[in-house]
């Protein structure tokens, strides 16, 4: 009965994204008022019933509903109660509800907060959104229904594939898909732009923080799934470069260049027809890496199984829906306009630059992953394009932007001196080449490499430190106030660029450090024997049986010891799983600040011992901790007071006119 | 007109995803066809006192068909192979990869023996030789020794008549 | 018989034959060598993983394949063409320089190059655009926008 209704509650969603999407775009063509409002409460009412839905699949899993074919295929009754939940977006038709769940929660997000536009706005987003939506729902419902039976029942499920029994299952694709699926309010924004003629600076203040708010889930979707590899797959790899992989990373790389110039925008009206096309290819981008995950196109380890007819039904949407988004840029972009003029050395300028850079680096990535795809469909021959091509093509790439990001932010808007720029960053540049020559010496190892990842991350650290010194010492001039109350009168966005540039530097100093200093052994270990890696000894105490909810396993426990003193234990694993009949290594890590330890299981061999794999990763966490404080820089900025709904509401009305502040 | 530019690249973008759907990313081309066959001299499954070789071969049209008891794909193709075997148009010489003496003995006896003869590749080394990477494979070797055709998975009717049939009568003149 | 195993060699650890694990290769630095090659080589029979990373039948069987041949002295190279000469291009995962992958190893490059052009040029032709200037009623007017008054007290 449960099936059903969901089953039923996805039909009466389709229905009210048929009028979501038919009345208020045409209400917004015609200026008719009522067939415009029907927006917001529709985009509710869509939310309740996908909502419905997805409680209605979600009940299924939970409950061992085995006559639902999803459940049967993807559960079992031993799984814990929490991955049988994760369990329903496991699968390809469960994955599809979660995608338009999370387009029904960006739709309410809309229709609430957005008091302060103009009818026609709300009325053209939300419609465009509900185009997104009849589509997902028309794919769902003709060729992958979640809630098809099985009957008769069957006795027990086939299980959740034991790598994705994990908590990085539960939060890592419910992130990723806010991520994804929030750049298509930025998408609807510059469609809705685009078709009313209208863009200045007004609509960048308004379109910002939604694209900040979906890069920050993507942001935080991406580190979640590396730190799930690095955990999950045993031998201590977070990038793969796999295609599904390059699939999310390549909206955020040009949601990121949407970002920087949106802000162009708003601050100087400028970049506007790019800006717009950004919004476009994002989004372009998310929708693309739905088709390359579920046709069969390309092999990876996250595709799902696969099927060409799906893959026909998403192509044709993607044809549609960034198709015609391009042919209505293509038309209405002259009607645009220019922003205001700025000079060959300035903000504006550094940001294009920015830009550049990313959609050059998004491009190759895109290039590398359909590359077989492309030999392939001419006949020329089949090739594997792997790491070591994005790695020579991406970094290079980076290289200069990350350069330009202990610029840009000190250029001044439209007109910046470059001597005035080279004096004063002048000794951020010496400070942190001396400090990088210098500093791998003390850790233990110099080469090129390392030395030039950590010029990178000091450079940025200290030119953003010094744009703040100047900041201040600018208010201490102008206004005289204390330095509490000059810190606090720089608006939150300020704030948010510095950190976000900062986890950038983070980051950079977690891949450097990683990749020029982890060491590893592989060693044969019977119990009682130690091993020593980075200054850490580490011996076998003990090997037990455990038996968990839906597996067997042999535990190690594992004494890590520094100068003879004891610090921890860790227990890893290499578990059966009984259902799939599949061996899984889950490695222990004891996570530090500076480094992580991380030993896991191998094979077992003769006399009672097991090859174990032991790592000492210097300041890995850094990696991701540096995405998390990019995320966290993302918050600030959207913090920023000019957001704030109350105050602006007065303020648009006024500032609709196309006169910018510099 | 650089406006429409996007478009255009995304209409490239699509014809070849497109493209795409209608191949197999995961079939690996062999870089043998026209190349000689990799030698081999192998125990005969039958009598592993006597081993066969493909200069035994030389002169005469055949394919290598290998195959394990293992497999189930192979169950699959089996009744067509030893259909085929029964026309006497072209001798099917089996090349039992990775399997068990006494398993392949006991499959082939179950199953039927299409094969002129069977040869034990038990550590699959040939079975590298000749760019195996998933059983069934089936090649058509013709008399100078070259590798003309090769079939990753099951044989079918067609494929045999269509495809193995035509080559063979091709180089057999 | 697993349990009696362990208690045995736990009672062997309390005599103190403790001792300092042997590496889990016969030859680390072979192995070392190994793992770096097989790593840049495709697993044939997996979803988009390396050969060192995989634990399938032939990943397993092609591994041994190198070890042994290195063990023969053959080189990196001389091992890479081996495998290539049976299973193609395919089993590499860093493409080889080619007519055919012309444009993958220089279309960043390319692009790059292109990108940084129009930038220039458009750069330049927005320097040469000319902003109008604002007249003093529409100064008047921004002044009144920018304080919150109405148009209508003008």
């Amino acid at each position: 009965m449960i099936p059903e209704l969901g089953h039923f509650s996805l039909i009466v969603a389709l229905c009210i994204a048929l009028t979501q999407a038919a009345l208020p775009l045409l209400g917004a063509a015609r200026g008719n008022t009522v067939w415009m409002s029907i927006a917001r409460p529709a985009a509710q009412g869509q939310f309740v019933f996908v909502a419905f839905a997805f409680g209605c699949l979600a009940y299924a899993f939970v409950s061992n509903d085995f006559s639902v074919l999803n459940v049967a295929t993807n559960s079992n009754s031993s799984l814990p109660w929490f991955y049988r939940f994760a369990a329903t977006w496991g699968s390809h038709e469960g994955s599809l509800l979660l995608w338009v769940l999370m387009l029904s929660v960006w739709m309410v997000a809309v229709s609430a907060f957005s008091r302060h536009l103009p009818s026609e706005m709300v009325a053209r987003i939300l419609g465009v959104m509900a185009l997104i939506s009849i589509g997902f729902l028309l794919f769902m419902l003709f060729t992958s229904n979640p809630f098809q039976r099985l009957l008769p029942a069957a006795a027990d499920g086939n299980d959740l594939n034991p790598l994705l029994q994990d908590p990085g299952m539960v939060i890592h694709p419910p992130m990723l898909y806010m991520g994804y699926v929030g750049f298509s309010v930025a998408f609807a924004f510059a469609i809705a732009a685009l078709l009313g003629g209208k863009l200045d600076a007004t609509w960048a203040r308004w379109s910002r923080p939604w694209t900040t708010m979906a890069w920050i889930f993507l942001t935080v979707g991406i580190a979640l799934g590396s730190a799930w590899a690095y955990y999950e797959l045993g031998w201590g790899g977070w990038w793969l470069w796999d295609p599904v992989e390059n699939a999310s990373f390549m909206p955020w790389l040009v949601g990121t260049a949407l970002m920087h110039s949106l802000a162009v925008t708003e601050k100087r009206g400028g970049f506007r027809v790019w800006t717009v096309l950004l919004a476009i290819i994002a989004f372009s981008l998310s929708l693309m890496g739905t088709f390359l995950v579920r046709s069969g196109v390309l092999t990876s380890v996250h595709a799902f199984a696969t099927d060409p007819t799906r893959g026909i039904f998403i192509l044709i949407f993607l044809v549609i829906v960034i198709g015609g988004s391009l042919a209505l840029f293509a038309w209405r972009a002259p009607k645009v306009g220019l922003g205001g003029s700025f000079e060959f050395v300035s903000r504006e300028s550094a940001l294009l630059a920015n830009n550049v850079l990313l959609l050059v680096a998004a491009a190759s990535v895109m290039l590398g992953t359909l590359y077989p795809l492309f030999l392939d469909a001419l006949g020329l021959g089949k090739l594997s394009v792997g790491p070591p091509y994005f790695e020579s093509v991406f970094v290079p790439l980076m290289v200069p932007a990350v350069f330009l990001m202990g610029i840009g932010p000190i250029a001044k808007w439209k007109q910046a001196a470059l001597p005035e720029l080279a004096t004063r960053l002048k000794w951020a540049f010496i400070i942190a080449l001396v400090t990088a020559l210098l500093l791998p010496f003390t850790l233990g190892k110099w080469t090129p490499m390392i030395a030039f990842g950590l010029l990178l991350a000091l450079w940025v650290i200290l030119a953003t430190l010094l744009n703040l010194k100047q900041r201040v010492a600018q208010l201490r001039r102008t206004s005289g106030l204390g330095a509490l109350t000059q810190l606090r009168a720089i608006p939150l966005g300020y704030y948010g660029m510095l950190v976000a540039h900062l986890g950038v530097a983070v980051f950079i100093i977690g891949v450097t450090l990683v990749k020029g200093y982890e060491t590893e052994k592989d060693v044969r270990m019977q119990v009682g024997d130690t091993v020593e890696v980075g200054g850490y000894t580490f011996r076998l105490d003990g090997l037990a049986e455990v038996q968990g909810p839906n597996y067997e396993a042999t535990r190690g426990s594992v004494a890590v010891l520094k100068n003879g003193r004891a610090l921890r234990t860790l227990y890893p694993e290499k578990r059966f799983y009984r259902v799939q009949q599949m061996p899984m290594t889950e490695a222990a890590i004891d996570t530090g600040v500076a480094r992580d330890l991380y030993v896991s299981l191998g094979e077992p061999v003769e006399g009672g011992a097991w090859v174990v794999r032991v790592y000492h990763k210097p300041f890995v966490d850094w990696i991701w901790g540096g995405a998390f404080i990019m995320a966290l820089g993302g918050i600030l900025a959207i913090s920023d007071r000019r957001y704030r709904l109350a105050r602006s509401a007065g303020r648009d009305a006024a500032a609709s006119a196309k006169i910018v502040t510099a | 007109m650089k406006r429409f530019l996007p478009l255009l690249i995304f209409l490239v973008l699509v014809l070849f995803l497109a493209v795409g759907l209608s191949l197999n990313p995961r079939e690996v081309p062999s870089p043998l066809i026209g190349k000689a066959a990799p030698a081999f001299r192998l125990p005969l499954l039958q009598d592993p006192g006597r081993s066969f070789g493909t200069e035994d071969l030389k002169g005469k049209v055949w394919i290598l068909n290998v195959w394990a008891s293992w497999c189930t794909a192979c169950l699959e193709e089996h009744p067509i192979l030893v259909e085929f075997s029964k026309a006497n148009v072209l001798p099917i010489y089996g090349l039992n990869y990775k399997d068990k003496h006494e398993d392949a003995l006991k499959w082939l006896s179950e199953h039927g023996n299409p094969y002129a003869m069977s040869i034990e590749d038990g550590d699959g080394r040939v079975g590298i030789d000749y760019g195996v990477y998933g059983v069934p494979e089936t090649y058509l070797i013709d008399g100078n020794g070259v590798i003309r055709y090769k079939r990753v998975g099951p044989v079918t009717p067609e494929i045999l008549q269509n495809k193995i049939l035509p080559m063979a009568k091709q180089f057999r003149g | 018989m697993k349990i009696a195993g362990a208690l045995l060699l736990l009672m062997l650890y309390g005599i103190g034959l403790a001792r300092e694990a042997p590496s889990a290769a016969d030859d680390p630095a072979l192995e070392n060598r190994v793992m770096k090659l097989t790593s840049d080589l495709r697993c044939l029979v997996c979803q988009n993983q390396s050969l060192a990373d995989s634990h399938a039948d032939l990943a397993i069987d092609l591994k041994n394949q190198v070890r042994s041949q290195m063990r023969a002295g053959k080189s990196d190279a001389e091992i890479r063409n081996y495998m290539v000469a049976r299973y193609g291009d395919f089993v590499l995962y860093d493409p080889p320089f080619k007519a055919s992958t012309l444009l993958l190893w220089a279309g960043p490059f390319a692009l790059l190059v292109l990108g940084l052009f129009v930038l220039a040029v458009y750069l330049r032709r927005r320097r040469r655009l000319v902003e109008t200037e604002l007249t003093p009623s529409e100064h008047a007017r921004a002044q009144a926008l920018l304080h919150g008054e109405s148009e209508k007290s003008q």
